[in-house]
């Protein structure tokens, strides 16, 4: 079965492509997952946030109580010098680059346009083949504008495509306004691919001890509906790749995801539960559906149901919706 | 040849050398040495080679016992091998010393020679740590400032290697280890022209080694011994010539020339100061000053100290000379003269006996004492002593810098005589240590001293506290070499750092006309000048000065610097200053910001440009008024309600006015009334707890977890609330330990706090309608300081609980018990002080405390304010700190006593029965004082003793007077650090706790050397970063909980208050109510940690519940009952060691400089907490019952 399938101009060898995530902090791991066929690894993301805290953290602390008593002028040995900025994340892409022979998409998350921008250069030299931009922003300020807030994803897009010749992916949030206009906004200044969706970390409260609790939940098939939905809008429509990613947990939700006009899938949690192993077994279900199924390809599939492809174009809409709930109200 | 300029302190130019000429360098930690093993160890941890392409090895020791015994360990197998020390650490180098020298042996100790420990201990300088190495056959050069200091440190190499007799190269401690000086570097080149490479492979030649097999350290007998010591004559006496011959040697390589005696002065001197150290170069400028003015007087500054060349010295000496005064740097009660008097007065009598005395009398020679413990020696005193020497009858003992008004010993002289140059820019900062101030100035000197032809030279005044410390930095420039080893007193520049210092010093009191003033504010410029107290408006108008200001803190917030002012204040200073021009300086501070900080990050940079930026809009110049317009005077410094020596004594001290304090007002052996720090009120925090009656439930653990005894709670009978302050709060009291009308309060003493908020952080009472309030929340101090002092007098008038029918076993009851240890120095945040005050609150009023030397010694009995205190009844914890090392054996000899006087005063109350009758007898010696009502009663018992036997006239009545309080159970409590009792003090813990007395020892384990700033020691732990372990350290910490439960008999237990805190009140009960040694290992967070310190108890949880640091207590009285004396009383491991350790820059930084070494450590940290922790479970569930029951 030929599962073949173009990313934003990478050739791979199926739609199945780990997600950034933990997976690929051990290279072992990253092995595994080749082992088991996975067509191309997105390395977990460069934080800025993290860079910049970890920095002014250590700053903070190498010189807290300094100079303030005789005895003790300072607490800690002064190394030459520190990994600061994005060098430990170079290397294991170096490492990531080396140890496998799949495409290797770099990732990096922030939301501003700082010094961060320049890490992207140096993903690029340390080998990466692609870079995942994750525009990591949860508006919280009731003053500022939808329009500015979309125009920063833009900004930051326009300043590392100005920076690097490696294809570029948005991984995008499901919370704009008009989605499909961002989306054809970011087509339009460059993106190679759009990754859909964000998981956002979600806090929770814990009323026992009356604290918010931080935490990630993980995805499970049901989760597929949100990417599924605006793949299937998109699809024919921008010239960027498109990634379906949360909740692709079986061969079917990926399948349904190309169905729908994916070009890519990515998976994490169902490899985080199961192990990297297991992404061969979805491989194998995948082609053993479409073999069964009398596919030649998985290209014959791609947007064949997508919203233009279907006979019933408003089943995306808002019609979906009173549909749904007069079943939901049937059932009750 | 072309030498670099280098800006560095003494410390640093004696390591560099020192680094560069020897293979093997063995140290320990003592200020102010410290850093010249650190320096060594950073070079070695750099890969930075010596000058025969190797890196030599550097190893942290256990003492300086230790490392003197591996230097000469590595000298007799033929390593050139270096230490550095100070103070008692040289002393405790001294029988190696013996023995280096007798075996004739090449070295160099490098000391920054500080005071030894007498009646108190300092940490600053002076000789008498060198002088008490007098008889040990070490050479002795001194150097007098910064440029010898790295000069000397390879003369000495050089001399020794040919001279073959060790050397201790000193220089004075603070004053030039720490002064910052723009110095020339010697080159690789230097050091290879002066080390001849002969005399290397010859002392490596010297070494043991099998192949050529000899045996050195010989035991001799009467026959032989005597010939065999003196066999080393001709070595000493060859060996100041083989020093001179070394320092032409030097002269012609580098052109600085040096004579074992140097002469300065009037060719045709009549009176003539000798002397050597730092002094010398104050008392050079004095010369040139007075020679200038054409006296006829001289100095000789004494080089080679030993072997004293008498021929060197005569030579030395101006023909025409009539009188000498020899000043010494230290002090030696009941001799004739101090050492270098003593060695003028022998040169010269046997000249004269020989004949060749080359003057035309015998001159009169003087010996004074200058400077002990850095104290200031200026150009005025040096002018005093010059007059001293013209009267008829010179004091021939004399003093000089302080007023000794007992034995008269101190001379006159003039203060306004100053011999400071107007060319050189004279700079006076006040800041706090945490504003980054001194920072700040030590990076001025270097833009100065490296960027342009100026000398530069700065020098820095520490606090003796460390929360809220203040800092002083005074800091010369000029086109000439700098010889000013003395404060600035006439300042043509001051920077007040914090405003709050106008209302504790008189800033301006040492400003010159016309100087400039610089404060940060938060007032506008229009609002300033109406802002100072008066008596700054009438310095500033009487002396003509500038005055400008800028809001630091403003511009620190607006540009993401947080707190530190340090960028914002620089660059202050170089735009008004006029040091450079404007726009060069600031691309100067610019360069030294990316040097600074590029490691760190390029955020950091461009935050810190920022600063630089958005400073300069910021400053502004504020119009003098002629008249003086406020009417804010400076508040007293005490109250006027405190005992007469604290208003007298104390606050002059606190004032920065210690110096004029004379003799007559100190205790003639060290021994001080406690309980002083509560009258001085510090103020530093910004923001203060403030309680929350309604969501209070009243547990007690903010009590517990404060730091600086600064919040308290008390139970009361409602009827005292009578002239309570309008704002005191109180609530009905909960649970039913007292009478169900009592009232309950919370308070805070809102001039004493930190505002560390450790408080805030433990407080487990949640406001249900806004979970982010808790039952005390931080709050702005300023606006409630008023009243709160107010509710706090009130508060501390109310009366004690009553320690009979308190529930002490429990956290809320203990702290209901009067704290006798409160409003330390300690770091704000401090993890140790919350178990020092438990201790005094569960037994201080019955306990003598030894003290190891260390942060506890420091916070607990630094002058000029004592922490420890008194309850009503006068009765408090007894302290003392003996040394660093002997800390188990000195508190060992408290119960030696305590017990044999017991012993005596049960024996003499049986020898009274008759008189004091049987029941009284009776019930003396059998009373049961194991709980708070069996101690009262005894007291009353005693009390009643001591009423009968006033009445009887007999010797033994009399002893048993004064031997009645001893029949009251005192509890004695050893104190220390885990410097002290895993490392240098190990071998006597271990001694103390196996002889089975009844002891109790309480380590504050902070896991790492906190007082001298963060060495490694054996409880720094796998993975940490400490200095000399900057590649993390590799081993794990060393269990001393799991060595001394193998005795079986001491009672052991590990506490972490973070954890559970009921856990820790019962390990103090048990460990004082057990009769035999105890041990208490009490995981203490610190600020060496690097952790934010509100977090403080947070860490000490993580930490238990990662493993790392698993609780518990082992009782031998539970043995035998038959139970397993091992109780666990903290759980499995249920985090990762990673979710504890990365909390912590010590851990965290290493995943930043070698994250797979890290990676590699934290695994093995992670294997060796879950081994440990199986093997504390099997010992637990081990059947110590069963056991029993098989013996017959």
């Amino acid at each position: 079965m030929d599962l073949t399938t173009t990313y934003m101009g990478l050739k791979l060898k199926n739609p199945l492509v780990p997600s950034a995530s933990p997976l690929s902090k051990d290279i072992d791991t990253v092995k595994k997952l080749e082992d088991a066929g996975a067509a191309a690894i997105v390395i977990y993301s460069l934080f800025e946030e993290q860079i910049s805290f970890e920095a002014a953290e250590l700053d903070h602390f190498l010189t807290h109580g300094t100079e303030s008593y005789a005895e003790a002028l300072s607490y800690f040995p002064e190394p030459e010098e520190f990994n600061l900025g994005p060098e430990e994340y170079l290397n294991h892409v170096r490492k990531i680059k080396e140890a496998t022979q799949i495409p290797v998409i770099g990732s990096l998350n922030g939301i501003s346009t700082g010094g961060w921008i320049d890490y992207a250069k140096k993903i690029e030299q340390a080998g990466a083949d692609a870079l995942e931009l994750n525009i990591y922003l949860v508006p919280t300020d009731i003053n500022q504008d939808s329009r500015e807030i979309e125009n920063l994803y833009k900004i930051i897009l326009n300043a590392v495509k100005a920076n690097i010749n490696i294809p570029v992916a948005m991984k995008l949030s499901p919370y704009f306004s008009s989605m499909a206009k961002m989306a054809k906004e970011l087509d339009e200044a460059g993106a190679d691919a759009l990754v859909m969706f964000n998981r956002f970390y979600q806090p929770d409260l814990d009323l026992n001890e009356l604290e918010v609790k931080p935490g990630v939940v993980l995805s499970n098939s049901n989760d597929l509906r949100v990417p599924l939905r605006w793949i299937a809008i998109l699809y024919g429509k921008l010239q960027a790749s498109m990634a379906g990613t949360t909740g692709v947990h079986t061969a079917m939700d990926a399948l349904k995801l190309v169905a729908a006009g994916a070009d890519v899938t990515q998976m994490c949690a169902a490899l985080l539960l199961n192990g990297p192993g297991y992404l061969a077994q979805v491989l194998s279900d995948m082609e053993k559906w479409l073999t069964e199924k009398e596919y030649e390809s998985l290209d014959m599939l791609k947007g064949s149901m997508s919203q233009k492809a279907v006979k019933e174009p408003a089943a995306f809409e808002r019609a979906n919706y009173m549909k749904a709930l007069n079943l939901y109200s049937a059932t009750v | 040849m072309s030498r670099r300029m280098v800006t560095v302190d003494g410390n640093e130019a004696a390591a560099y050398v020192a680094h560069k000429i020897n293979e093997v360098i063995a140290i320990y930690p003592i200020t102010p040495s410290s850093p010249m093993g650190e320096w060594s160890d950073t070079y070695s941890a750099m890969g930075q080679k010596n000058i025969w392409g190797t890196v030599p090895q550097v190893v942290e020791m256990q003492s300086e016992g230790g490392a003197s015994g591996a230097v000469h360990g590595a000298l007799q197998t033929g390593a050139l091998t270096t230490t550095f020390t100070a103070s008692q650490g040289l002393l405790l180098m001294i029988p190696n010393m013996f023995k280096i020298a007798g075996e004739l042996t090449s070295t160099v100790f490098h000391v920054s020679a500080r005071t030894v420990a007498t009646h108190a201990l300092s940490i600053f300088g002076d000789h008498s740590d060198v002088m008490a190495t007098r008889s040990t056959g070490f050479a002795l050069l001194s150097s007098n400032s910064i440029q010898e200091i790295i000069d000397f440190a390879l003369i000495s190499q050089a001399a020794t290697l040919e001279a073959r007799v060790p050397f201790i190269h000193f220089f004075d401690g603070f004053r030039s280890s720490h002064e910052v000086q723009k110095i020339e570097q010697l080159t690789m080149d230097d050091m290879r022209a002066m080390i001849n490479d002969d005399l290397v492979i010859a002392h490596r030649n010297r070494g043991l080694s099998p192949d050529r097999p000899v045996l050195r350290g010989t035991a001799q007998n009467p026959d032989i011994f005597f010939q065999a010591r003196e066999t080393v004559n001709p070595f000493y006496d060859a060996c100041p010539d083989i020093v001179q011959k070394q320092m032409d040697k030097f002269a012609k390589l580098v052109g600085r020339e040096y004579h074992l005696f140097d002469y300065v002065g009037a060719p045709d001197a009549e009176r003539v100061i000798i002397l050597m150290g730092s002094g010398a170069e104050a008392a050079h400028e004095a010369v040139e000053y007075l020679t200038g003015k054409g006296e006829k007087i001289g100095m000789i500054k004494v080089r080679l100290f030993r072997p004293f060349s008498v021929d060197h010295f005569i030579e030395a000496l101006p023909k025409t000379i009539k009188s000498i005064a020899v000043l010494d740097r230290t002090k030696e009660p009941g001799s004739p003269g101090e050492p270098l008097y003593l060695d003028v007065i022998n040169s010269l009598t046997e000249k004269m006996m020989d004949g060749t005395l080359p003057f035309a009398s015998f001159p009169k020679v003087v010996g004074g004492r200058y400077g002990l413990s850095s104290k200031e020696f200026t150009p005025a005193m040096v002018a005093g002593v010059f007059k001293e020497l013209e009267k008829e009858s010179s004091k021939r003992h004399f003093t000089v810098g302080i007023n000794d008004d007992v034995t008269k010993t101190s001379i006159d002289f003039d203060p306004e005589f100053s011999t400071e140059s107007d060319d050189v820019v004279r700079a006076v900062f006040y800041g706090l240590g945490s504003d980054g101030t001194v920072g700040a100035n030590k990076n001025s000197i270097k833009i100065i001293g490296e960027s342009t032809d100026n000398f530069a030279q700065g020098y820095f005044v520490y606090d003796s506290r460390k929360a809220g410390s203040v800092t002083i930095s005074h800091l010369r420039f000029g086109k000439k070499p700098i010889h000013s080893t003395y404060l600035i007193d006439r300042a043509n520049f001051v920077a007040c750092h914090q405003q709050f210092f106008m209302e504790k010093f008189d800033l301006l009191e040492k400003a010159v006309e016309g100087a400039t003033f610089l404060l940060n504010t938060q007032a506008k410029a229009d609002e300033a000048w109406d802002s100072l107290p008066k008596v700054f408006q009438k310095e500033i108008i009487n002396k003509k000065m500038k005055f400008f200001v800028i809001d630091a803190y403003d511009v620190a917030k607006k540009t993401g610097m947080g707190a530190r002012i340090n960028t914002i204040m620089q660059t202050c200073f170089f735009a008004i200053s006029g040091v450079l021009p404007k726009d060069e300086a600031i691309q100067y501070i610019k360069n030294a910001i990316k040097k600074t900080y590029g490691k760190k990050g390029d955020q950091i940079v461009q935050m810190n440009f920022n600063a630089v930026d958005q400073t300069l809009a910021n400053l502004h110049e504020v119009q003098i008024s002629d008249k003086v317009t406020s009417e804010k005077e400076m508040p007293p410094v005490v109250p006027a309600e405190a005992p007469e020596f604290v208003t007298k004594v104390v606050s002059k001290i606190l004032q920065g006015k210690g110096d004029e304090v004379p003799v007559s007002a100190f205790p003639v052996d060290g021994t001080f009334e406690t309980g002083t720090t509560k009258w001085e009120k510090r103020n530093i925090a910004l923001e203060i707890p403030v309680w929350d009656p309604d969501v209070c439930i009243q547990c007690g653990k903010c009590v517990m977890a404060c730091p600086h005894t600064a919040i308290r709670q008390k139970a009361y009978d409602p009827k005292h609330l009578e002239n309570a302050p309008e704002t005191f709060k109180s609530i009905k009291l909960r649970g039913k330990d007292f009478p169900d009308n009592w009232l309950y309060t919370l308070q805070v003493a809102p001039e004493d706090c930190t505002g560390c908020e450790l408080c805030v952080e433990v407080c487990p009472a949640k406001n249900k309608k806004q979970v982010g309030k808790k039952a005390i929340n931080m709050h702005p101090q300023p606006p409630i300081r008023k009243k709160e002092r107010e509710n706090f007098d009130f508060f501390l008038k109310l009366p004690e609980a009553d320690r009979k029918t308190v529930k002490v076993a429990s956290v809320k009851g203990s702290q209901f018990l009067e704290p006798l240890f409160e409003f330390s120095g300690a770091c704000a945040g401090c993890g140790e002080t919350p178990y020092v005050k438990l201790l005094t609150q569960l037994f201080g009023d019955r306990t003598v405390i030894a003290n190891a030397t260390g942060c506890s010694s420091i916070y607990g009995g630094n002058l000029p304010t004592l922490p420890y205190t008194t309850n009503n009844d006068g009765r408090g914890p007894a302290w003392s700190n003996s040394l660093f090392e002997d800390n188990a054996e000195f508190g060992l000899g408290f119960r030696l006593t305590l017990d044999k006087q017991m012993e005596f005063a049960r024996e003499l109350v049986k020898s009274f029965s008759s008189q004091l009758g049987d029941e009284l007898v009776t019930a003396l010696l059998n009373a049961d004082q194991s709980d708070e009502t069996g101690i009262f009663e005894q007291r009353e018992r005693v009390e009643i003793l001591k009423e009968k036997i006033k009445s009887i006239q007999s010797p033994e009545a009399k002893h048993l007077l004064s031997l009645a309080d001893k029949l009251v159970k005192k509890s004695v409590w050893i104190v220390g650090g885990d410097g002290w009792a895993y490392d240098i003090g190990y071998g006597g813990l271990d001694h103390v706790l196996a002889s089975g007395r009844n002891v109790n020892l309480l380590v504050l384990d902070t896991e790492v050397y906190s007082n001298t700033g963060g060495q490694m020691s054996k409880a720094t732990p796998i993975g940490a970063v400490a200095k000399f372990a900057a590649a993390g350290k590799p081993l794990p910490k060393k269990d001393m909980g799991m060595i001394f439960m193998t005795y079986g008999n001491i009672y052991v237990a590990k506490i972490a208050m973070g954890y559970n805190d009921l856990q820790t009140v019962r390990a103090f009960l048990e460990a004082d109510a057990y009769d035999g040694p105890s041990i208490i290992i009490a995981y203490s967070h610190c600020i060496a940690h690097g952790i934010n310190m509100a977090k403080g108890m947070d860490q000490q949880k993580a930490a238990v519940e990662s493993g790392h640091h698993s609780l518990f207590r082992f009782n031998p009285d539970l043995a035998k009952e038959g139970k397993n004396p091992l109780k666990l009383d903290s759980k499995p491991p249920s985090i990762s060691y990673e979710d504890y350790a990365y909390k912590e820059t010590r851990f965290k930084m290493l995943t930043k400089i070698k994250p797979d070494r890290a990676k590699k450590l934290l695994d093995l940290a992670h294997q060796d907490v879950r081994s440990r922790w199986h093997l504390y479970e099997e010992w637990a569930a081990f059947k110590y019952g069963e056991d029993k029951e098989g013996e017959e």
